[in-house]
């Protein structure tokens, strides 16, 4: 579905990614983790077009993407959940979800989008409840689902999610990611980026650890999880024995 | 919010009433004369407020689009046609029903265009020069478009200082009225938006008419319209909008390009109404002026724009101001940036004004 290949790109003159290559196979989770500035969120921005790469090359479902603009993106069907949620505060709900449905609009019709704001209702029935409340007045969690149906209002082939489980509580952040599996056994693709890397490969199939912008480990997610470099350096985990 | 917005109108509409009334009542119409002014210079703060509050982007260049309206249609009134009445790029617009005949103060007969004729191709003109300012430069996020419009504002201004066509310092005058009823409909005389005091109350009203239309139609942009949503969401947060799929890019141009627009009708009916337009109204400085007049105003506000636009430039008008006048607009730039940066609404809502007033709680302000 996406594949990334010798990927560069950073900010200015300073290289955040450094020649990174991964795939991501129709139908998976896969996780890409690591500590706070290796480089994850520039990552997933430099995929969906808001930053551009500096050299590699980025195919999604066979096309070249590496010069598509992120407008574009969600009409190829790849959208991301941003980090912080970024929800439009000053705007409602239901008005969140037809700006998710720009895309989709132009593919479909106003039916189209009639139709998936009412799947987005079933699946998230708190979004239904609050249509017609302001986004910026709903609570982290709910601000969350919201995000995550704006950008499923898109009927994407790919979703990309960014620190999904920031600033949440522990049973919501659960809520979220039994969502996300949720989402695969519907058929999507997930590419989901964590900081609690417990969390996300316990739901993921694969999964990639990035550090100083580099790919040091990559695997199954069940592999990584056993993983004794990958625990003591992100779950917290002391060696046993 | 859309009852309040009607109520807010209502209030408006009737204000003006009552001002034309007050003034007929005590004898002071010729305060109507810089109310109609100020009339004007608000439907453009409005359309820059649009440009400004909602899609982010500052303009130090409306005075620009502002005289290509008011130059434009001063130059295709009064620019005498008859000596190349055979020549076809006159004739050809002549048996469209473009020109116009009529005689100027000194009894001299001219065969110019009409100005309905002139004032859309005035904003048309100024359309076209926003696409060429715009497109390159809203491609690029950042405040790219204020140093690209400070630029063309300055060009400008020295070409139509510079230019003899236009007048060069002294501008063009003897600019005709802009007939909106001929004579015989209502009264003897036709009814035209020129500055001829018997025409003071109807160029009162018609000013004020345009720029209710201006509002409403802004109002119903920004709140009802697809590209309004795209708009104030692209306010929230440009990169959310991107990756949802707006346009952002797109969106703006159409806001800066409506915003040129409202810029130069506002220049077109000022000029008809002064009955000329000099290069005064092209300087950098009115630029910086209409700035701050939207700042003051809360950027995301477009009443507070207008109220801001009609009160401010009717005391600078007035003269209230002196010689200090453009460093007072100055100065409220800096004041409103300094310490309200969100506008005087801010300062309002910073004023507990409810445990002053034991009122019942309602929603804050019109945020439009």
């Amino acid at each position: 579905m996406l594949t990334v290949r010798n990927l560069e790109s950073g900010y200015g003159r300073l290289r955040v990614l450094k020649n990174i290559s991964l795939h991501v196979r129709p139908g998976e989770i896969v996780a890409i983790i690591g500590a706070n500035g290796a480089g994850k969120t520039t990552l997933v921005h430099v995929v969906a077009g808001l930053l551009a790469s500096w050299r590699g090359e980025l195919l999604f479902a066979g096309a070249d993407i590496t010069r598509t603009p992120a407008e574009a993106m969600a009409g190829l069907g790849c959208v991301l959940v941003p980090e912080g949620r970024q929800v439009f505060a000053s705007m409602s709900v239901e008005e969140n979800l037809l700006l998710g449905g720009t895309a989709l609009r132009k593919s479909g019709g106003s039916s189209a989008i009639k139709e998936e704001m009412e799947r987005q209702y079933a699946r998230f029935p708190v979004l239904q409840e609050r249509r017609s409340q302001l986004a910026g007045t709903l609570s982290g969690g709910e601000q969350q689902m919201l995000a995550m149906a704006r950008a499923l209002m898109a009927r994407p082939r790919l979703v990309m999610m960014d620190e999904p489980s920031t600033g949440l509580a522990p049973l919501i952040v659960r809520e979220i990611f039994s969502i996300i599996a949720q989402l695969r056994a519907e058929g999507s693709t997930v590419l989901l980026i964590e900081q609690n890397a417990r969390a996300a490969l316990e739901i993921a199939d694969r999964g990639y650890v990035l550090e100083t912008g580099k790919i040091i480990v990559q695997g199954k997610a069940t592999e990584l999880l056993a993983n004794n470099d990958v625990q003591r350096a992100y779950l917290g985990r002391e060696q046993i024995g | 919010m859309q009852a309040q917005t009607r109520a807010g109108l209502a209030a408006l509409i009737t204000g003006v009433v009552l001002i034309q009334l007050f003034t007929a009542f005590t004898g002071t119409e010729y305060f109507l004369t810089q109310l109609t002014m100020s009339a004007y210079y608000a439907l453009l703060v409005i359309g820059l407020c649009a440009l400004m509050g909602y899609a982010g982007q500052i303009s130090i260049g409306h005075a620009g689009f502002f005289a290509i309206g008011g130059y434009l249609s001063a130059l295709l009134t009064t620019y005498n046609l008859q000596p190349l009445a055979e020549h076809p790029a006159v004739s050809l617009p002549a048996r469209l029903g473009l020109l116009f005949t009529w005689e100027n103060l000194y009894g001299e007969t001219l065969l110019t265009f009409a100005p309905w004729a002139a004032a859309i191709i005035a904003m048309v003109a100024a359309a076209l020069v926003a696409l060429l300012v715009g497109v390159p430069v809203l491609k690029l996020r950042g405040h790219y478009l204020a140093m690209a419009t400070l630029g063309f504002g300055t060009i400008i201004y020295r070409v139509v200082l510079a230019l003899p066509i236009l007048g060069e310092a002294d501008g063009i005058s003897e600019v005709p009225g802009f007939v909106m009823l001929p004579a015989g409909i209502v009264g003897d005389a036709a009814l035209m938006i020129s500055g001829d005091s018997s025409q003071r109350i109807f160029n009162y009203y018609i000013a004020w008419i345009v720029l209710l239309l201006g509002l409403i139609l802004l109002l119903n942009l920004m709140n009802r319209s697809r590209s309004g949503r795209a708009l104030r969401a692209l306010h929230g947060s440009e990169e959310a909008a991107e990756a949802c799929g707006v346009d952002t890019s797109r969106v703006k141009l159409q806001v800066f390009v409506l915003s040129a627009v409202y810029a130069a009708l506002a220049g077109v009916l000022l000029t008809h109404f002064n009955g000329g337009i000099g290069p005064a109204e092209a300087t950098v400085m009115k630029s910086v002026r209409y700035v701050a007049l939207v700042a003051v105003g809360g950027m995301t506000s477009l009443w507070g724009a207008l109220f801001m636009g009609v009160g401010l430039s009717f005391l600078s008008l007035r003269g209230v101001f002196g010689s200090y006048d453009d460093a007072v607009f100055g100065l409220i730039l800096l004041a409103v940036m300094l310490f309200a940066p969100g506008g005087l609404a801010q300062i309002n809502s910073r004023i507990p004004w409810r445990r002053l007033l034991p009122l019942k709680r309602t929603q804050d302000g019109d945020h439009a």
